[in-house]
């Protein structure tokens, strides 16, 4: 069993999921029923699969893991896989989400069940892929790739506007990989390598350090997002169907974030240093100016969708804090999210689903006849308002200690983040949830049905848990994640004009 | 004892389990008796470890229960630390969520939404508990948002009311806003402490300041925004962050407006949670972090001014409401300030004896209003009462009770008195003695402030039981007594508001301080307040209850000697009495200044600045030219799935040769 290539098994096991899906028919009823059995099955065996990696995984090694390694096209890349403290969960999370995406669209995608399915599997390769590769290559092939299947999702399955969502997302992620792509040619230039693990201790000149994080930041500011290149993910999310809203929100956003915590801060901890202040003003702004533009929307699915940027504006200001609870925070903080925001855009498709709108003022009084769902929501509302004892509490809470270590400006502006998020999620429940029962349409509305039920429930005792117990999350990631804060440090040290310039 | 203390913390989140998951299955009546009986028995418990603890010779207890954050060096557990001021905490919170367990069985008989109703008390019976009996900052954060959670469903209990939804989320946001220097605070002591466990901040905070003059005194210990801070200012300013939370959670000065507001709840929630437990949080943090406060002599005349001032500014907005639960509303909000300023004086001890009594007969006079509401069929505006005094004997005997504890009846210089009597004659007293640099002033206003609150006090119990019957004959036909399960409650808290002032005052402020408290609050050495407060003048003795006459007199003079007379004031003096009546204006600031303000902003940046600025100048104008490509994507939607598979491998393709390419250069 250990010397079972478990990444490669996880990443590409969705391959067989596709092979078979190839081999159905969806013109039928019967043939659209085998599609949706092919793709939960393919997606729950992932999941169970890749919990081998978290069970296998140490959390007292601050390396990376089940490595695997064999030269590829013979030319210094090579296909070279491993996971640490850092990348693991995100697998986890990644996998963890897809049988809910196959779930949500169950009844939702009405055409080409087929081809929806297998740019689903795709997709999820390609995200897994991410997170495990350590050639940075490999890592780039996987991040830019994640783009293609979802420009199709969004772009063939999405709502009316889906042209011009699907375009304004490829445009702003163009731009960004481009830059990256400039970047990394210009990392192995110097370095000579394309291994991730040698990039990380490599330690570039401080000049170019400023250059290559700028343009990494780029593709990776893009894609978390960060105010102000944030505005294709509001059309994004509107178009998509809520599988992809829920992938988008839930695994996508946190490619950007991986790759700042992988890329900007382990291999460029000079620029990150120097550019920290950048990143915290872009963060705050991100968190007071979405909040603020969150509470105006009309649309819950735009609501939510603003309410993720300002959620990210913690993860990006935790990470740059560079300490201890910054990084460790930022990792909880995009897990968490990854579980609450794309529970609460389920909680849109159900509504959705019924009523076929997304305008909050077609709603109102819910409550009377759906209790059950009022529940979860509340539960995911509070969990994104930061409320303690979920987990979206302990996201917010060690990002900001983070912060406030750091920069107690910063700290103190994205603290009232803390009153913004109430703001806006609670009058968002107001008129949604509760009232009276008026309004016609509303009044034949059923609650849950069991298939949502099975979609809701594991996400809402998640949410709990990991609230009231995250000591998994944080155990796992600590031991790399305090190698990567003393190398930041160590790096720092050794060169002391940068290092004197940040203390103010 | 483990155990219990483990039974008094989980049995509520047993009951908050059973009524809010099967409450359904199992049915309203099965709720309300599994969640009260288990209250009753959580009360029990509750006066088991005040007996142990508090009157004891047990100075501290600790149970851990489960880790929680712990990252780097932050290192939080679940936990929970009984001392005297937990074990104080326990009873009275304890005591009344029990009563009003009880008393909500008949007083939301025709609800059909019961086991959310008892759900929810228990829910935050169980937040409420953690917050008194947590070991750390962070888990008392924990309890202090989720009581906050609690009252805000229990506030929007009625959601059908477009006024309740209002009011919790109101009540949320502004408690949020209190919170928000909360957290702050808790990160600053981290920075200072290296830890937020009350065991580690305490020990350190004994020899935090160093003796004057030496070196170490200038050293800047942390830049809190901008400011470098030395040792004694860097006290200061934690404590200032945590007394805005305590200001939020206790309604005080400028974060008040949620709590009238808040009476949109039903009305055992308002004794619950707005009169006697969850208010009164804000008084247990700053009293919790004695040792730091003490540290800090401007911190705590900052608490001396904001006490001060809502302790007069509430009565004064009392005097003129009409809404019987606004009424005490404005009450609670102004015995608050009293327990601040006894705080930011150093009468720690005086502050949690008032919160100890107030909760009493705070709680007994809102179960009191309770009942007259029950009984005039739903009806809340005195103008409309009048006269009931025949019909609801027990209820008014009961509010007489409550009212003459609440205005502090009692006979100077004897062990003749209510409740209030004792714990606020002290808090006035002290605050004469005080050498804080605002002693005078909040002597002056608390004094004053007690001659309205006699008076709007009494002015209530006249509107409504005495005179004529305003209410229509249909109503005055329905007044019926409330049933036997609402009354006792009614009983029990009335021998708490008779009785624990004289039974409790050595322990808590007197003769047996040292004995009761066992170090669970910190004064300094130089503080002898305790000492000090018998030695005031005998005019000062006597002021609290000259006021309270004055207050009676006016009340009686106005309400049953000539009715006439309030209204031909208010005429005389319009501008005066509209302001009064609408709250010193500050609903309608607060729109102007930040509801508003925030509402336009987001609707700004978000036309201009997402719309025009960023897309303008990003991808729309980027867009002006792919709108000719689009033409072709319209097609390519039409077309098949492989073609994008195939333009997707295409592009891989493409760029792993580059790269490779780039790469053999």
């Amino acid at each position: 069993m250990t010397d079972w290539p478990i990444l490669s098994t996880v990443t590409f096991l969705p391959l067989v999921g596709v092979a078979l899906l190839f081999l159905t028919n969806d013109a039928s009823p019967a043939g659209r029923r085998n599609v949706l059995n092919i793709a939960l099955a393919t997606t729950v065996v992932t999941f169970l699969v890749s919990l081998f990696v978290w069970i296998g995984f140490d959390n007292s090694n601050p390396g990376f893991q089940m490595v695997e390694k064999h030269a590829w096209l013979g030319t210094g890349i090579s296909y070279h896989l491993g996971v640490d403290g850092i990348s693991m969960l995100f697998v986890i999370l990644t996998t963890f989400l897809m049988p809910f995406c196959v779930l949500a669209s169950w009844q939702s995608v009405e055409k080409r069940i087929k081809s929806y399915m297998i740019a689903f599997l795709l997709l999820e390769i390609v995200m897994v892929g991410v997170f495990v590769a350590l050639d940075i290559v490999l890592f780039y092939v996987f991040f830019e790739a994640t783009l293609i299947p979802m420009f199709v999702i969004i772009g063939v399955w999405g709502g009316k506007d889906r042209v011009y969502a699907s375009y304004k997302f490829f445009l702003y992620t163009l731009l960004g990989s481009v830059l990256m792509m400039l970047a990394i040619m210009a990392m192995y230039w110097q370095a000579g390598t394309t291994d991730m693990t040698e990039l990380l201790k490599f330690g570039f000149p401080a000049g170019m350090q400023t250059w290559l994080w700028l343009a990494c930041f780029a593709a990776f500011a893009v894609k978390m997002p960060m105010w102000p290149v944030h505005t294709w993910l509001p059309d994004a999310h509107v178009q998509a169907p809520t599988a992809g809203s829920v992938i988008l929100a839930g695994v996508m956003l946190k490619l950007g974030g991986y790759g700042m915590v992988r890329i900007s801060l382990g291999m460029l901890p000079l620029a990150s240093a120097h550019l920290a202040p950048l990143v915290f003003t872009l963060s705050v702004v991100a968190i007071i100016y979405t909040s603020l533009v969150a509470m105006m929307q009309q649309d819950i699915k735009k609501l939510i969708a603003y309410s993720s940027v300002a959620h990210m504006g913690y993860v990006t200001m935790g990470i740059f804090a560079a300490n201890m609870q910054g990084v460790q925070g930022a990792l909880f903080q995009m897990l968490s999210h990854g579980i609450v925001s794309s529970a609460l855009f389920l909680c849109v498709g159900v509504v959705y689903d019924r009523l076929h709108t997304r305008e909050i003022s077609a709603y109102g009084g819910l409550v009377n006849n759906m209790p059950k769902y009022a529940v979860a929501f509340m539960v995911f509302t509070m969990a994104n308002v930061g409320l303690p004892g979920t987990s979206g509490f302990v996201g917010e809470v060690t990002t900001l200690l983070g912060a406030f270590r750091a920069n107690t400006w910063v700290a103190l502006f994205a603290a009232t983040g803390v009153i913004l998020s109430a703001a806006y999620a609670l009058w968002l429940y107001r008129r949604v949830i509760w009232g009276a029962l008026e309004k016609d349409s509303l009044k034949s509305l059923l609650d849950l049905s069991a298939r949502e039920k099975v979609i809701l429930y594991p996400l809402v005792v998640l949410t709990i848990f990991y609230g009231v117990y995250p000591a998994p999350i944080f155990d796992a990631t600590a031991a790399s994640v305090e190698q990567l804060v003393n190398t930041y440090n160590a790096a720092l040290s050794a060169a002391p004009t940068v290092a004197a310039a940040t203390t103010n | 004892m483990e155990t219990i203390i483990k039974a008094i913390v989980f049995l509520p989140l047993i009951g908050f389990l059973t009524a809010g998951l099967f409450g359904r299955s199992i049915g309203a009546k099965a709720s309300e008796y599994v969640t009260t009986g288990l209250m009753i028995l959580v009360a029990v418990f509750s006066w088991i470890i005040f007996f142990h603890v508090a009157l004891g010779e047990t100075e501290l207890l600790r149970v851990h229960v489960l880790r929680w954050i712990q990252t780097g060096g932050f290192d939080t557990e679940w936990s929970f630390r009984v001392d005297t001021l937990t074990a104080v905490m326990f009873v009275v919170v304890n005591t009344v969520s029990c009563l009003v367990h009880l008393y909500s069985i008949g007083y939301m008989h025709h609800d059909p939404h019961r086991p959310r109703f008892f759900a929810y008390l228990s829910l935050f019976t169980f937040a409420m508990l953690m917050l008194v009996t947590s070991d750390n900052l962070l888990q008392m954060f924990f309890g202090w948002e989720g009581v906050g959670l609690a009252s805000y469903l229990l506030i929007g209990f009625w959601y059908q009311k477009p006024s309740a939804s209002a009011a919790a989320m109101k009540a949320f946001i502004v408690n949020r806003v209190g919170d928000f220097g909360f957290i702050l605070g808790i990160f600053g002591i981290f920075v200072l402490f290296g830890s937020v466990s009350f065991e580690t901040i305490f020990a350190a905070a004994k020899t935090y300041l160093p003796a004057e003059g030496a070196s170490a005194s200038v050293e800047p210990v942390i830049t809190l925004f901008g400011m470098h801070l030395d040792r004694a200012h860097a006290v200061t300013g934690i404590c200032l962050l945590l007394f805005l939370g305590a200001m939020g959670k206790s309604a005080q000065f400028l974060l008040h407006t949620w709590l009238p507001d808040a009476m949109e709840g039903p009305t055992p929630v308002s004794a619950l949670i707005h009169a006697a437990t969850m208010v009164t949080a804000g008084v247990f943090l700053v009293a919790r972090m004695s040792p730091l406060f003490e540290l800090s002599t401007d911190a705590r005349t900052v608490v001396v001014l904001v006490g001060a001032i809502t302790a007069f500014f509430a009565a004064t907005v009392g005097l003129v409401q009409n809404d019987i639960k606004r009424v005490i509303a404005y009450s609670t909000c102004s015995q608050l300030g009293y327990m601040f300023v006894a705080l930011g004086i150093g009468a720690y001890g005086a502050a949690v004896f008032h919160l100890f009594t107030h909760a009493f007969f705070k709680a007994l006079l809102f179960l009191c209003a309770g009942s007259v509401i029950h009984a005039v069929d739903g009806e809340q505006d005195m103008r409309h009462m009048g006269g009931l005094r025949k019909h609801i004997p027990i209820t008014y005997w009961m509010m007489f009770i409550g009212t003459i504890a609440l205005t502090g009846v009692g006979i100077p210089g004897t062990m003749i008195g209510t409740a209030g009597f004792f714990s606020k004659d002290v808090i006035i007293e002290s605050a004469y003695a005080s050498h804080n640099a605002l002693s005078g002033f909040a002597f002056t206003l608390l004094v004053v402030a007690a001659c309205f609150t006699s008076f709007y006090s009494w002015r209530l119990a006249f509107m409504t039981f005495h005179g004529k019957p305003r209410a229509s004959h249909e109503v005055m036909h329905h007044v019926h007594e409330s049933p036997m399960v609402m009354l006792v409650p009614l009983f029990i808290l009335a021998v708490g508001a008779l009785l624990a002032g004289a039974l409790f005052e050595g322990h808590f402020f007197g003769h047996e301080y040292a004995e009761f408290w066992q170090g669970a609050l910190f004064t300094l050495p130089e503080n002898e307040l305790l000492e000090e407060f018998h030695h005031v003048p005998a005019l000062v003795k006597w002021s609290p209850f000259i006021a309270m006459a004055l207050g009676l007199f006016t009340a009686w003079y106005m309400y049953i000697h000539s009715p006439e007379t309030p209204k031909a004031l208010a005429r005389q003096h319009r501008g005066l009495y509209e302001f009064l009546l609408n709250k010193w204006y500050f609903d309608e600031l607060y729109d102007r200044i930040f509801v508003r303000p925030a509402k336009w902003i987001g609707t700004f940046l978000w036309k201009e600045g997402d719309g025009r600025v960023i897309d303008g100048f990003g991808p729309n104008g980027v867009a002006a030219r792919v709108l000719d490509v689009t033409d072709r994507v319209v097609r390519l939607q039409t077309g098949y799935l492989y073609h994008y598979a195939f333009v997707m491998l295409i592009g891989v393709a493409a760029l792993v040769t580059w790269m490779m390419l780039g790469s053999s250069l």
